[in-house]
């Protein structure tokens, strides 16, 4: 059994149709990635996991677990962490703090080895701890929304666009850390709009076009995809 | 001196402000209400006020209950302890009920919508209030010894009057703001409010109930509305239905003046207002009062339109 899977899920913000009888899968230990253009459903489908927005029709199911009436704030008990677009990072509490706000759905427990697990992936958060997070640069705000999220010991780690404004050497660096965090153990769903990256860390992927998924394959077989090559590669 | 304050010597100025600093941390306390809801969920609670004339109804009842609506010969503590204690949790319980109620299912809904239905739960009040102790001013007993410190330690005859009563709104008024501040800085249900203040769909996403959250804003805004009813009786002496709706304008505009969602503003421009209120009744003369607060609040939002420590909030 898959650890996540949505069947045929369809998705509306308001009137508009976001997404359209999508189904995908992401198995134990793997890193699977989302990509597509803008407004193709790869946030929508991500914040549908997450509770955030709930499915018209179909079905999101975590370890054979029905998602649908759980309410969006019990979603990351169940080992579902979300990174989301923009960051969206608490910008006027401390690194630490925002930290420890990942970690809340677990209650009062020794962080200790969180906090650890989180600065030896990114030790300039070590740096900034009692910094407020909205005056951190982009980069280090990406990793503050990374490490909030690993904070909650998920299963799955749902991330949204984590390269997005970040300079190339960053780029690097944080593909490098999805690598490391997926060796710990973690699922993760990446959403890129830098598909050749997402292509080279992921197991498998998906290309989304205007809320339906188009193409399903394993990543080396989409980076050779005459149309992925053309649509997301940028090659001519 | 004169040019400042055409009425007044330094010495009413001194006068006035203690006045002031006991009147401003009333409205602090009321401020608070309408800053910490306006922090959490943009709603400006113009139901707040009246909670705070209930209050003051909910002291007078456990007072008179207590057999003190007629004073007494010495200062019943624990009676007044008990009058505060009813008047917190009461305001706190039913703030927590109006936001259950008439403003959760309007969460989501435009701006206007809430900002109506509490307006609705503000009338309510009103009525509740008129239908319970009529439209007449209601006496509230002096329980508080009349001891003048300043008199008493300088043995001049003075002016400045610094009494019991201003030492009794001091002494809980602000332990009640830096146990807010403590609370809010340093507990869970503090931080996940700050979370909550700051993105909402984010809180959510780390797990934080964003309904208790809000219950437990409306709770604290509530409690201290409570505070500050009991303590407005016994410094004032009277209440009446109507009372809320020139102490919630004032809170409201102290809130603003601070910086509408900012904590300390809020408690800061209680203080301010409440100086500068009773400096223009010195000066001035009572008619003025308004008018010397209004104008304050004008000109620093002409300057600051984010009121004195409010920050523009960078959208996401």
């Amino acid at each position: 059994m898959a650890l996540l899977e949505l069947e045929k899920v369809d998705a509306y913000y308001g009137h508009i149709q976001a997404l359209r009888g999508i189904s995908i899968t992401v198995e134990k230990g793997e890193i699977v990635t989302l990509i597509g253009s803008n407004g193709a459903g790869k946030t929508t489908t991500l914040r549908t996991i997450s509770g955030i927005v709930r499915p018209r029709a179909g079905s999101v199911t975590l370890d054979g677990r029905d998602l649908a009436r759980v309410p969006a704030n019990r979603i990351v008990s169940l080992g579902i962490a979300h990174s989301p677009e923009g960051r969206r990072i608490f910008p006027r509490m401390s690194v630490k703090e925002n930290l420890e706000m990942g970690a809340y759905a677990r209650g009062a427990v020794d962080l200790t080895e969180d906090f650890d697990r989180v600065f030896g992936l990114f030790p300039r958060l070590k740096e900034r701890i009692t910094q407020v997070a909205g005056t951190l640069s982009g980069g280090e705000q990406q990793m503050l929304a990374i490490g909030r999220a690993l904070m909650a010991r998920p299963t799955l780690l749902l991330l949204d666009e984590p390269s997005m404004g970040l300079a190339p050497v960053l780029v690097e660096l944080v593909f490098e850390t999805i690598k490391d965090i997926n060796r710990l153990g973690m699922s993760i769903l990446l959403v890129e709009q830098n598909a050749l990256m997402a292509l080279t860390v992921a197991k498998r992927g998906y290309v989304l076009q205007t809320g339906s998924i188009v193409l399903a394959d394993s990543a080396e077989e989409l980076a050779k995809n005459e149309m992925v090559r053309k649509a997301y590669l940028g090659e001519e | 001196m004169q040019v400042v304050c055409p009425g007044g010597s330094g010495e009413l100025v001194a006068a006035a402000l203690i006045i002031g600093l006991s009147n401003g941390a009333l409205i602090a306390l009321i401020a608070l209400g309408y800053t910490l809801v306006y922090g959490i969920i943009e709603l400006i609670n113009f139901s707040h006020g009246d909670l705070f004339m209930l209050g003051t109804f909910v002291a007078l009842t456990v007072l008179a209950a207590l057999g003190l609506e007629g004073g007494a010969a010495e200062t019943p503590w624990l009676a007044l302890i008990a009058a505060i204690l009813a008047a917190m949790v009461f305001c706190g319980v039913l703030n927590m009920l109006a936001e259950r109620i008439a403003y959760r299912r309007l969460r989501n809904a435009p701006r206007l919508a809430p900002l109506i239905s509490a307006i609705g739960v503000s009338f309510i009040y009103i009525n509740i209030g008129l239908f319970w102790r009529g439209p007449s001013p209601i006496p509230f007993p002096d329980l508080l010894p009349d001891f003048e410190f300043v008199r008493a330690i300088t043995g001049a005859d003075t002016l400045i009057t610094f009494t019991t009563k201003d030492a009794f709104i001091i002494a809980t008024a602000i332990p009640l703001m830096l146990g807010l501040g403590w609370v809010i800085k340093n507990t869970t249900m503090g931080k996940a409010m700050r979370a909550v203040a700051q993105d909402r769909e984010m809180a959510l996403q780390v797990g934080i109930d964003v309904d208790k959250v809000i219950s437990f804003t409306f709770l604290l805004g509530g409690l201290l509305a409570g505070a500050a009813a009991v303590m407005h009786g016994l410094y004032n002496g009277n209440t009446v239905f109507t009372l809320g709706f020139t102490a919630g304008l004032k809170a409201f505009t102290a809130a603003v003046l601070g910086g509408i969602g900012n904590v300390t503003g809020a408690a800061l421009g209680g203080f301010l207002l409440g100086i500068l209120g009773a400096m223009t009744v010195t000066c001035y003369g009572g008619e003025w009062e308004n008018v010397g607060v209004f104008t304050l609040l004008v000109v620093i939002l002409v300057f600051r339109p984010t009121g004195l420590l409010g920050e523009e909030t960078p959208e996401r």
